[in-house]
Order: structure tokens, then sequence, then C-alpha cells
């Protein structure tokens, strides 16, 4: 529920899935990193043509799908408008879409309300951060689990997954102990390092690397490159898509997360995230709702774009996790 | 080189290459260590003591869990709430992603662009969403709004009533946490396998057969696996219930990781807090064991 699909962050669900699904998942390398996706669709519809589907099941479809795109995107599209108007029309009796005025100027307000800007950029600062340690971390060990033999790694692995079971919620009470011990609270190094070290990233990584052909490895071994180089040059970049996947979910994570701030940081207005900072819309003297629902809005919109943008390395990493079935 | 010449200079390099592997996960190693075994072994030793945010620490061996079972007012109102609000999430949340999906699969115009709706408040922010909900809820927001001035039905204070806040954390919850399992269930039925499709075609399956016996059968790994990773999910709920009713009114919306969170941070009683995150995690292994014992009875694999 705390955003189910992080590895980071919210994401203990996710991860612990994916950890209890490793026996099932099936190797990527199997079906490659590009997927058969095109030629299986295109002959999918080649079937479907010669079975014409009745009328009424098409309407059907289209009505309940309409229907159900219409209730999931009001709360969204209302919210967009209320932040448009005067915040004492926000709740009149009948609803209305647009006050009697549409104040863009309630966007540039909330940059004046409180740290506003703060929290975006230690927002982004933490997240790009912590995004680029978990790539990190990830890939290295990741590199090592799949191409590299050592003895005891098959165990250690298995630990590794192990550890996707505990979910973030169990650990942030000891976690707030272990931020005392190194004085860390209130500042980004326990808004960054506490949950950058998940499996849930060289979990991924590995699985992807696996299906690496391994002569193109061998090939440059034999040419006298070390690990680090061939890491480096060829299965790093061969692995794009993977630290993609990895990228857009441990950015999502650490962009959403919630609970962890409230918890470490104290002085919100210098360490707040964009989370913690928009609670902060509401206080004594009521809630500036214009100004909640224009800042709401504002941070919905990089993770959108991400969505947008990325949509396709969503759904492979979604399957790549093993969590698209078989 | 032919493959034996292979192995035996790797079998040379082995000592070579498990140094090098070292040089690979330590970091990753390391930071588990810190981040994940320490705070793991730190709660055990946490909730067998009294231990406040500030002052004296004490060993009070199992006088947490005591507490927390006998003593404490809160503690199974929690357990409740986060048992309600699984059973009611959970078959809410895998109906509606299920028949989304299902749907969604026929060739349907644009979709691609319906299944990125869906998925939008899977990453939009959490408190955002909550922050929505919240207006859309109050008394003359828009929900009450629609129903009072189409319909002329004034409906309840959704937020203040007891059994109406746990419905709405739910609702609410559906929209934003549904597309991540839609999304996972669209992947499972572009992967049916077409053969088997068509012969059942053949057969003269259609509809509601094809559905039930068919497509649910095929995609049972999918369905089981979103079962388990939103029942885990709906036992960490804290963001949607911390923003919309706070717990409240009273304790009917306190889940258990809120309880949690209240009793280390605002009541400052650390130790009470791991002994409930202790209890919590014990909960979601059980889940974990409980539904790998069932899967062998009612999922499909094809292997």
């Amino acid at each position: 529920m705390n955003n189910s699909i992080l590895p980071t962050g919210g994401g203990a669900a996710k991860a612990q899935a994916a950890g209890a699904h490793a026996a099932q998942v099936a190797v990527l390398g199997a079906d490659g990193p590009e997927g058969p996706d095109r030629t299986t669709r295109r002959r999918k519809a080649a079937v479907d043509g010669v079975h014409k589907e009745s009328l009424i099941r098409k309407i059907l479809a289209y009505g309940f799908i309409g229907l159900a795109a219409v209730v999931f995107a009001t709360p969204l599209v209302y919210a967009f408008f209320s932040a448009l108007k005067p915040n004492d029309q926000i709740f009149s009796m009948p609803p209305k879409l647009i006050g009697t005025e549409i104040r863009w100027s309630n966007f540039l307000a909330v940059f004046e309300h409180g740290p506003f800007v703060r929290y975006i950029l230690n927002s982004f600062f933490v997240a790009i951060a912590g995004t680029l340690i978990v790539l990190a971390v990830s890939s290295l060990a990741g590199y090592a689990f799949s191409r590299l033999r050592w003895k005891g790694r098959e165990l250690v692995f298995i630990l590794f997954l192990g550890t996707m079971m505990i979910p973030q919620e169990v650990l942030v009470v000891p976690m707030f102990i272990v931020m005392q011990w190194f004085g860390w609270v209130d500042t980004y190094q326990s808004l960054i390092f506490p949950f950058a070290f998940g499996a849930f990233g060289t979990f991924l990584i590995r699985q992807f690397m696996r299906g690496i052909p391994f002569e193109l490895e061998e090939a440059a071994r034999v040419d006298g490159a070390g690990p680090m180089r061939t890491f480096w040059r060829i299965i790093l970049p061969l692995s794009s898509s993977a630290l993609a996947v990895v990228a857009v979910f441990t950015f999502l994570g650490f962009w959403n997360s919630y609970l962890w701030p409230l918890i470490t940081i104290i002085d919100f207005s210098t360490y707040g995230t964009l989370p913690v900072g928009l609670s902060t819309f509401s206080g004594q003297n009521g809630t500036r709702w214009d100004l909640q629902m224009a800042a709401s809005i504002i941070s919905m919109i990089p993770t959108t774009i991400l969505v947008i943008a990325l949509q396709k390395h969503l759904v492979k990493g979604i399957s790549m996790s093993g969590l698209g079935g078989r | 080189m032919t493959q034996t010449e292979i192995r035996r200079s790797r079998s040379a390099l082995s000592r070579v290459e498990s140094r090098q592997a070292l040089g690979f996960v330590s970091p990753a190693l390391l930071g588990l260590a810190i981040f994940t075994a320490v705070p793991v072994v730190l709660s055990i030793v946490m909730s067998l003591y009294n231990w406040p945010a500030f002052g004296e620490r004490s060993f009070n061996g199992f006088g947490n869990y005591v507490n927390l079972f006998t003593k404490n007012p809160d503690f199974w109102p929690a357990l409740r709430n986060s048992a309600v609000f699984t059973i009611l999430y959970v078959p809410a949340n895998i109906a509606v992603s299920l028949g989304l999906a299902l749907a969604l699969s026929s060739r349907i115009k644009g979709r691609a662009a319906f299944r990125v709706l869906f998925f939008i408040p899977v990453v939009t922010p959490v408190v955002a969403n909550a922050l929505v909900w919240k207006m859309l809820l109050q008394p003359k927001g828009l929900i009450n709004g629609v129903s009072v001035s189409v319909f002329g039905v004034e409906l309840p204070n959704f937020l203040a009533d007891p059994t109406w806040a746990m419905i709405m954390i739910v609702v609410m919850s559906v929209w934003q946490g549904m597309g991540y399992n839609m999304l996972i269930f669209s992947a499972a039925l572009e992967q049916l396998p077409d053969s088997v499709m068509e012969a059942a075609r053949i057969d003269g399956a259609k509809g509601w057969r094809m559905l039930a016996r068919i497509k649910i059968p095929l995609i049972s790994p999918s369905i089981f696996f979103a079962v388990i990773m939103t029942m885990i999910s709906a036992m960490q709920v804290f963001a949607q219930p911390q923003l919309l009713t706070g717990g409240g009114p009273g304790n009917s919306t306190l889940p258990l990781v809120m309880f949690i969170y209240q009793q280390g941070f605002k009541f400052q009683d650390l130790g009470l807090a791991a002994a409930g995150a202790w209890i919590l995690f014990v909960i979601i292994i059980l889940i974990t064991a409980v539904q790998f014992g069932a899967q062998k009875k009612l999922v499909h694999y094809e292997h």
C-alpha cells in the first residue's frame, strides 16, 4: 500500500513477493532482454481477426473501461481544477469544476508558502543520490552474483534474498536508533543511505546479467581484460535496460517515501522532502486547500512524466522481476 | 580454445576471481550488514527493553509483549483494523484490477493509454493522493456535493464515521494501488499461449466458460502472487489512514504500522514499538507461509 511498487522506501512488499518468487522466476535469458512481445502480438492479432468478437462484448468492454477511466481520472482532474480556485470556493454546493476565476497564481503562491522550493530540491537530491547509490551497489553485486565464480556465492545470494522478506516498516524503529548512533538524525545521509542497500536491485540486475551470453565476456577476458574492465565495458552497457528499470523503481521509492522521513527528520523546513512538506499546508489557521492541491499536483508531475516516458520499462520491469507470471 | 582448456584456466584463476568477487559484493554486503542485519538484531534487543526515546533503558524481558496483548488499549484494535482493512482491500483490489486487465486484453483502441491512466495513482506520491481524497470526502466535497445536488441524498460525513472512514480508506487505497496488479495481470494475459487459446475456441469455449476454465487458471500463478503481495502491502498500510483520518475517529482506523509509529515516535516508547514491529513481521511471515501452503492446491503451473 505504501506504494507497493517500490523496492526501497515503501516497497518491501514487492521486494518480498519477488524474493518469495525467486524460485519460480523464469531466467531472463530464456527469451532474452528484448522479449517476444512483438511477434506474439502479431500472431495473436491474426488469430483474433479470424474470430471476430461480438459487437455486444466490445461495447460492454468499452463501457466498462470508459466508466472506470472516468472514475479513476476524476480525483486527479478535480484536484487540478480545485488548485485553480480561490480557497473559499473549493467546497461549494453544488460542486463546480471552475470557480469564479481561474487562479493560475495558486501554482506560484505554493512556492512562496514556506520552504516549498526546498522540499522539491530536497526530494530531487535525495531521490537522485539514492538512485545512483542503488545503481552502483546493485550492479556491482549483481555482476559478482551472476558472472563471477566464487565459493559460497549461492549461499550469500540466498541470504540476500532473505533480507527482502523484511519490510521497511519493521526496520524503522531500530533504524532510528542506528541513526542516533551515527549522529545522522536530521541529515541528508539519513534520508539517503538506510534504504539504499536493499537486495531488490541486486536481485533484478543479477537475473538480467545471467542472460547475457557468456562468450561476449569470455572474449574480453581472453584478451586480458580484468573483471572490472569487462564489467564496465561489456556487461554494464548490455544491462542498460535492467538498470533503467531499477532506476525508475528506486527513484519512485525515494520520491514517494513518507514514513521514514517523518521519523528521521525533525527539522522539516531544512530537510523535509515533498511528501512531508505537503502536509504543511494545513495548520492552526485551517487548511489552504487551494495551495495544498496545487502542491499535490506539482508533486505528481515528475513521477507521472517518468511513467509516461518509461511505460515500456515499467511493464518489462514487472515481468522481469518475475511478477509477470510464469 | 576448447571447453576443457577454458575450464582449466578458470580453475587456476578461481582464487583470484574469488578475491575480485569479494570486491564487487562488499559494498552491498556492508550496506546490508549496517542497515539490515544490525537493525534486525537491535530491534530484537529493543523489544525486550524499556527503551524510552530519552532517558534510562532497562531490561524488561517479555514485558513489552505482555503489555501489548494485555494492557495496551490500542493494540488489539490496531490488529483488528489491519485485519479488516486487509480483508476488504485485497479482494476489492484483485477484483478491480483483474476485471480491468481482462477488459483491456481484448483489442481495445488506446489500451496503452488506459493502462497508463490506471497506473498513474500507483506512482504519484501517496501523500498527494490521500490529500486529494481528503478533499473529495469532506462533507462539502465533490462526492457528497454531487450526491446532494444530483440525487438529493445527503451522504454521511465519511471521515467522521468509524465504519465509513474505514470503507473510504479502502476505496482510496484501491484507487491508488490497483494499477500495479492490473499491469501484472495484463502482462500475464498477453503471454497466454495461443495454441491453448485456439484449442479452447475450437472446442467451443466462449465468454464465461473461456474466462473461468481457461484464462483464470492459466494466469493463476500471477493472481496468486498478486494476492500475497497485496496482502502483505495491506498489512503495511500507513500513509492513507495517517493522512485521511489520523487513525480516528477514536482508534477505529488505526492500523498496525500507525500503532507502531505512534508508540515509538509520539509516545516515545521505542521498546514497545519494536515489539509491535516484530508482531507485524511474524504476521507477514505467516501470511506468506499459509499462502505457499495453499498454493499447491489452488494454482495451476504448467511445468
